[in-house]
């Protein structure tokens, strides 16, 4: 009798749980509809978009929970929170729930493996998560990495993890070209440039060891000027990173650029790095015409003469100063089947083309086959800025950042003007 | 937004000199002592501006987010025309806030150019992009240049 009043209390409680298992199971698919006009960007046939969020603040990086939950990372604190912790409480896509912790500014965003890990401009911290993907405790992070250069240029330290255990955090070089006196006309190379000891490279620290600095750190790469889209591409197991080139060519040596010149290269690079790799930064840049390897001007170049043999090549080269903020390589089953194992990149946009038009602020997409890039690469998603006055002035109402993938597939970019973050779905016949 | 009034610029100090309207009276006041610039000056500041200032400050003044400061009724531009100067001559590489957005990136030394261009650039740049500023000599570039 005891037991069967136990059992019929069961059921209905089974029934709800089982209710709300099933809600919860619509939640993760696609099911969200996307805005009327598309969040106002232009995509392929069959794409759609919705504002997942707006007013977020200097949206960075992002990640999203296996539960659809979005972290955000501020570039400043927004009301003294500087990580954001959005959730749709009923299923529609839109975020309508926000918490706020961490105060401290940056760009680093990242999940794995239960911990969420997040950058300010000189330290690295994580968060334990739940069993629901969330974080336990907002007030006492772990500080894993501590004492990172930090100076007025490039102090961003975007972060991404493999999977043995490795965390890599991009240190950029607080200098454009390593010149003697930095963005002066005619100042020549330092010699054996001072910056690469500290900064100018990827940093590989432990992902679970507390206070690591240099010294308990490697220089996994080198001569790389600075980096803010990076991943970890799980087909290759290698990193990959995006390099923003330098700036001012024909500013600081106008007898060898024109100012057309100095808007396109040069290019900027998306390199698959392996330990001890060097990619040239501040000796050479590349052409992505010539297709070379340029001595830089600052270090005897002319804008022909080669240099640096040995730096390696970058995989693809895309044209100057556009900014590539975000990288994802998309391993979802949402989107077609060629979008399946290659990347998007996020152009935050360049300010270095003028008086020449300004040019990126879209997010593009570079095929890969067999963990290589193969063909062109075709902008994804366009519109960001709200015009082509806008994308040629640069006064962008958006400018792209940071990519996550979503647990059903779908394709998120945030936005660091406004603090918008799109959700792209593909919305299948 | 905030309002603040206008004060003469010749009493001007470190005073924040943001302004919005156009109707102040004070204005107008301030608008008539400013000495105007000479044709010549605006035309050649705006040739030095173009090969030296634009790529960072852009076309429209605007600066670029995070980087590289406005131009825009800012209390630098529009402020002590000797400190103006010296951050010209002397480069700046400090993060300065203006209206609650930081900028980090390295500004050179641009003291190659002659007091002339310099005065010229500034009287251009204080009297373009909605700045209405009053001109800059060549005696207050030289004074800046002399001073420490």
């Amino acid at each position: 009798m005891k037991s069967k009043a136990v059992f019929s209390s069961i059921v209905p409680m089974l029934a709800v749980a089982g209710m709300l298992w099933y809600g919860s199971g619509i939640k993760s698919t696609s099911a969200v509809t996307a805005d009327a006009d598309n969040a106002g960007l232009k995509l392929p046939a069959g794409f759609g978009a919705l504002r997942a969020a707006e007013n977020t603040g200097k949206a960075r990086h992002i990640s999203i929970t296996p539960a659809g939950d979005i972290y955000v990372k501020l570039a400043r604190p927004k009301e003294g929170k500087g990580v954001l912790f959005l959730h749709d409480t009923n299923g529609d896509g839109k975020m309508d729930e926000t918490q706020g912790f961490g105060n401290y500014g940056g760009t680093g965003m990242y999940i794995k493996d239960g911990y969420l890990y997040a950058s300010s401009n000189s330290e690295v911290f994580r968060y334990k998560l739940n069993d629901k993907q969330q974080v336990i405790d907002p007030n006492a992070p772990e500080k894993i990495v501590t004492g990172l250069i930090e100076k007025n240029q490039h102090e961003t330290k975007s972060l991404v993890l493999d999977n043995a255990g490795n965390i890599y955090v991009n240190v950029g070089a607080y200098s454009n070209s390593c010149q003697e006196k930095d963005r002066t006309p005619g100042s020549m190379g330092q010699k054996g440039c001072p910056i690469l000891d500290s900064a100018g490279g990827i940093w590989q620290f432990k992902a679970d060891k507390l206070n690591q600095t240099y010294g308990d750190g490697v220089r996994y790469a080198t001569g790389l000027r600075n980096v803010v889209g990076l991943d970890w591409n799980q087909q290759n197991n290698q990193l990959f990173v995006m390099q923003h080139g330098r700036d001012q060519l024909h500013d600081l040596f106008p007898a060898m650029y024109t100012t057309q010149q100095s808007a396109i290269y040069p290019a900027e690079c998306m390199y698959a790095l392996k330990k001890g790799d060097n990619a040239g930064w501040p000796y050479i840049y590349y052409d992505q015409d010539q297709k070379k390897k340029i001595l830089a001007p600052e270090y005897g170049g002319d804008s022909k003469k080669e240099g640096m043999p040995e730096a390696i090549t970058p995989a693809v080269a895309f044209p100057g100063h556009m900014a590539p903020n975000g990288l994802l390589f998309y391993t979802g089953s949402q989107f077609p089947e060629k979008y399946k194992n290659g990347a998007f990149i996020a152009f935050h946009g360049s300010w270095n083309r003028a008086p020449e038009p300004q040019a990126g602020f879209f997010v593009v997409f570079q095929p890969f086959k067999d963990g290589k890039p193969f063909g062109q690469y075709e902008v994804f998603a366009d519109g960001f800025t709200g015009s082509p006055e806008k994308t040629a002035s640069g006064r962008a109402d958006h400018k792209p950042c940071g990519l996550a993938q979503g647990p059903d597939g779908s394709l998120y970019v945030s936005d660091d003007v406004k603090g918008t973050i799109y959700r792209i779905v593909y919305n299948k016949k | 937004m905030k309002r603040f009034t206008l004060i003469c610029l010749t009493v001007l100090t470190a005073v924040t000199t943001y302004t919005t309207a156009q109707k102040s009276p004070a204005k107008k006041a301030t608008a008539a002592k400013a000495k105007p610039a000479a044709a010549s000056s605006l035309a050649n500041g705006k040739l030095v501006y173009t090969q030296n200032c634009l790529s960072c400050h852009q076309a429209d003044g605007g600066g670029v987010s995070n980087m590289n400061p406005p131009l825009i009724k800012t209390t630098y531009v529009l402020g002590d025309k000797i400190r103006l100067a010296k951050i010209v001559l002397n480069g700046f590489s400090e993060k300065v806030e203006i209206e609650g957005d930081i900028y980090s990136n390295i500004m050179p030394s641009l003291n190659y150019l002659s007091n002339q261009q310099i005065a010229d650039v500034l009287t251009y740049v204080r009297s373009n992009f909605g700045n209405k500023a009053s001109a800059v000599t060549v005696a207050e570039v030289a004074k800046a240049r002399t001073g420490k």
